[in-house]
């Protein structure tokens, strides 16, 4: 049913890209949903947001970077190999309207969270300067994409290897000196984004973050996914998964990602062992 | 001397059978169903305790009114499948019903047998004879009525939807059920453990439908991946919504999202739907604690109780702010979880978490409590006694205080009108909602009940969908 139609390696093998059959969700995507995707009846439900989506051809895209046992088996399969189960559009989407001046802040897979954000932003009239950031020049990925869903496009790296010599939130800070910016939407490492929101705060700038809890349904009935939203709990899979940047608590975030680390080792060990 | 003892117990009645199960210390490390099920003699046995009353009050218990002393009877006659189609004639899923159904409150809790002694272990029965007639596949299916062409979307695949799915392919209808999960059965597969409803029967009730024609669209929330009114486009001619009660409570106590705490939602649903006890052959982890602390008394707060004993907790403890009189779960729980060594801590509220430098929790405060004035519910409201806080340790803890509404379809569809709690508004004798076309019933209608009550409200809205397909609105 959910048939791989398309797959690519990015950044090395690291990220795969998926575009799987699922013409119900593909007719109702919206940028800043996501889906909740099982390989097999003994998978794991695991959240992906949807870089693209296609009506016409009744497919979705999704972009993933390899980081447990669940993501390595999505990684394996190949063109034809089917999700055992994909559901969804979950989530609210983006509000997209005119902002005015916009600046979108991504790193890792989060640029790939981004890249339809972004670009239904600008096709809504705003200003949009993209900031992008990686590790090392070989971990980009969407450079071209962005570039053509952005006014202005600035790249940083850890090493130094393209762009800006270090890490997204200078060239953010230098951006926001120059400029009257009057929405930043951030996507990447719950540090990336704290610290996004720790500057935007001090200006007193609207600031979106999209956060990635744990999840198991994906349809509120769990309360997995909870985070601390000003005084308030939140679940992301329905009242997310973006929020107010300026209100999340991102360290309790931090941790709860935390919750499984023992077992998803133990899991992904045996997992690279058995296909060795 | 001797001869006239043997000739008085002969005319004593006989005691209510004993279902037979596997002894406590044997079952807390597994997760096969505990009571084992009635032997042919036993049954029969059994069925020759109940006296056939003119005037069955153990009927007027039963929400769907099963024909009690009818399939008893069989039993009686030793004719099994005539047994299991008199049962079907009012209940789909009896081997289910037999095993959850809370019987002291319901039929069994009416029997004139009752009275006096003990009454007749109706559930026994009921589960006995259903479980035979699947194992032997007896029983014929009833037949289908000619087709009528008419379409019905049942969304939601949890008792009360599979009831109307069941009901209305009989009647010749063409029946499609949505359900968001991969898997059929809603609560009777993710919230009820394997332990207390195997989950092989579920699957055989669900194929049942599936060979009668009912088609099953796993992986579908409608609201987001399809609408009400999308289905009606796509040529649907009535939708009964059975989504169940599918949003957690939680307490809004200091700490609460600490690692280690889960709704009971969570924890059953990693555990029985996604089978996590079985990590790392399941890929879900199962969080695992060594002091488990529940909170709540129902149905789902012994299950959540019973499974954390399984996964080998040191301790488990069950913390309710009432007595032991108010506990609301099935009697037959309460006792199994009493056996396997979960421990009541009554008249007790919780009032804080503890965590760690990780977010971990690592333990909680609660507070000890008297029973004051009666309440609205006539049960006295238990009150705080002051100064009594004291803290213990802990590193798992399942809120298990109750659900509400989800949301998620009744946003999409303003024109079904809801109560204040955010559920469905349907008329009490028919099911049919504010929306032309609509019908609900089960949880998402009475907020979270049972399933036998879940399919009652599922029968009387299959015989208003057809009234409705045949006649109009
Ligand atoms: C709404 C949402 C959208 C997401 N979109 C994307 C996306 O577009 N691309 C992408 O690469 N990833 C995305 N993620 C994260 C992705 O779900 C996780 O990377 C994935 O679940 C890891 O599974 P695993 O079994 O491979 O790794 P695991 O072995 O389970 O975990 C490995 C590491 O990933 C962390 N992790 C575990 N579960 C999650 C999770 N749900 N979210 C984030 N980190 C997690 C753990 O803390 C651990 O350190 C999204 C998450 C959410 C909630
Ligand atoms: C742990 C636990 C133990 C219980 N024990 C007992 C017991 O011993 N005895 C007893 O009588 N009762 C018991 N109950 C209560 C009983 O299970 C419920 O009252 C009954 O299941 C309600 O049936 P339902 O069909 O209304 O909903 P559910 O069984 O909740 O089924 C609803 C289904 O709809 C699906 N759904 C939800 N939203 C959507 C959507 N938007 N689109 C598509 N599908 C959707 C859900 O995934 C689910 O499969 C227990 C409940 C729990 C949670
Ligand atoms: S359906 Fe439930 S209440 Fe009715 S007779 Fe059977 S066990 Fe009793
Ligand atoms: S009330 Fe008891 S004894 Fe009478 S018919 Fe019902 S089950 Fe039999
Ligand atoms: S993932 Fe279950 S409520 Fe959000």
């Amino acid at each position: 049913m959910f048939k791989i139609v398309k797959r690519e390696e990015m950044a090395q093998g690291t990220i795969v890209l998926n575009e799987i059959k699922a013409p119900r969700i593909a007719e109702k995507a919206k940028p800043g949903q996501f889906v909740i995707l099982q390989k097999n009846e003994k998978g794991e439900r695991i959240p992906l947001t949807m870089a693209d989506s296609n009506p016409e051809k009744g497919t979705i895209t999704i972009i993933y970077m390899i980081v447990g046992k669940s993501s390595a088996l999505f990684g394996d399969m190949k063109v034809e190999d089917e999700y055992f189960a994909v559901i969804g559009p979950l989530g609210k989407p983006t509000h997209i309207k005119k902002y005015g001046k916009v600046v979108c802040v991504g790193g890792g897979t989060g640029i790939a969270v981004l890249h339809p954000i972004a670009r239904g932003l600008k096709q809504a009239g705003n200003d949009v300067a993209t900031i992008i950031g990686s590790r090392n020049k070989d971990l980009l990925i969407l450079e071209d994409k962005m570039v053509k869903a952005s006014n202005n496009f600035y790249v940083c790296t850890d090493d130094g290897s393209k762009g800006h010599h270090g890490f997204v939130t200078d060239v953010l800070k230098d951006i926001l000196e120059k400029n009257d910016i009057d929405l930043v939407v951030a996507i990447g490492p719950v540090p990336m984004m704290k610290f996004v929101s720790m500057i935007t705060k001090e200006k007193n700038i609207e600031t979106m973050v999209s956060l990635n809890p744990i999840m198991v349904d994906g349809t509120g009935m769990c309360g997995c996914c909870r985070v601390s939203i000003g005084d308030e709990t939140k679940f992301a899979c329905v009242d997310g998964p973006e929020f107010d940047g300026h209100k999340v608590d991102y360290d309790e975030l931090s941790k709860r990602l935390q919750a499984y680390l023992e077992d998803e080792k133990k899991s992904y060990d045996e997992y690279k062992k058995k296909v060795s | 001397m001797s001869d006239k003892k043997v000739k008085k117990t002969k005319k004593e009645k006989p005691n209510r059978i004993k279902m037979p199960e596997q002894a406590p210390e044997i079952r807390k490390n597994n997760f096969i169903e505990v009571p084992t099920g009635l032997t042919e003699e036993m049954a029969v046995a059994e069925a020759l305790r109940c006296l056939q009353c003119k005037k069955p009050a153990c009927i007027a218990g039963c929400p769907v009114s099963v024909d009690i002393p009818g399939f008893i009877q069989k039993i009686a006659d030793k004719d099994f499948s005539g047994a299991a189609e008199k049962l079907w004639e009012k209940n789909a899923l009896p081997a289910v019903c037999g095993r959850v159904c809370p019987q002291e409150i319901q039929c069994e809790g009416k029997c004139i047998v009752g009275k006096k002694g003990e009454p007749v272990a109706i559930g026994y029965l009921e589960r006995f004879v259903a479980d035979r007639a699947r194992e032997k596949q007896e029983g014929k299916l009833p037949e289908i009525a000619e087709k009528t062409g008419k379409k019905v979307a049942v969304i939601g695949s949890g008792p009360s939807g599979l009831t109307v799915a069941g009901d209305l392919i009989l009647k010749g209808h063409d029946v499609t059920i949505f359900e968001a999960f991969h898997n059929s059965g809603g609560v009777l597969v993710y919230g009820i453990p394997e332990f207390r409803l195997p989950k092989k029967i579920v699957k055989s009730e669900v194929a049942t439908l599936i060979k009668l024609g009912v088609k099953i669209e796993l992986n579908i929330v409608v609201g987001t991946t399809v609408t009400i009114d999308e289905l009606f486009q796509e040529g649907f001619d009535a939708v009964y919504v059975g989504v169940g009660a599918g949003l957690p409570k939680f307490m809004n106590l200091p700490n609460e999202n600490a690692i280690g705490i889960f709704s009971a939602n969570e924890y059953l649903t990693r555990a029985n739907l996604m089978k996590a006890y079985l990590f790392p052959e399941y890929d879900t982890p199962m969080p695992m604690g060594k002091n488990v602390v529940v909170l709540g008394a129902g149905n789902v707060a012994m299950d959540s109780a019973r499974t954390a004993v399984r996964l080998g907790a040191d301790s488990v403890k069950i913390v309710y702010r009432r007595s032991r009189d108010e506990m609301p779960a099935r009697a037959e729980e309460l006792h199994h979880a009493q056996e396997e060594g979960v421990e009541f801590v009554l008249l007790t509220n919780p009032v804080q978490f503890f965590s760690n430098e990780q977010g971990r929790l690592t333990g909680m405060e609660c507070l000890k409590m008297e029973l004051g004035e009666p309440d609205d519910s006539g049960r006295r409201r238990p009150v705080p006694i002051k100064g009594s806080e004291y803290s213990f340790d802990c590193d798992l803890a399942i809120i298990s205080v109750g659900a509400n509404a989800n949301p998620l379809l009744t946003n999409s569809t303003p024109e079904i009108n809801l109560n204040q709690w955010g559920n469905i508004i349907a008329n009490p004798l028919n099911g049919k909602t504010s929306k032309k076309g609509v019908w609900a019933g089960g949880d998402i209608v009475t907020g979270m009940a049972t399933v036998i009550l879940a399919m009652g409200a599922g029968r009387e809205a299959a015989n208003s969908i057809h009234d409705y397909l045949t006649l109009g609105w």
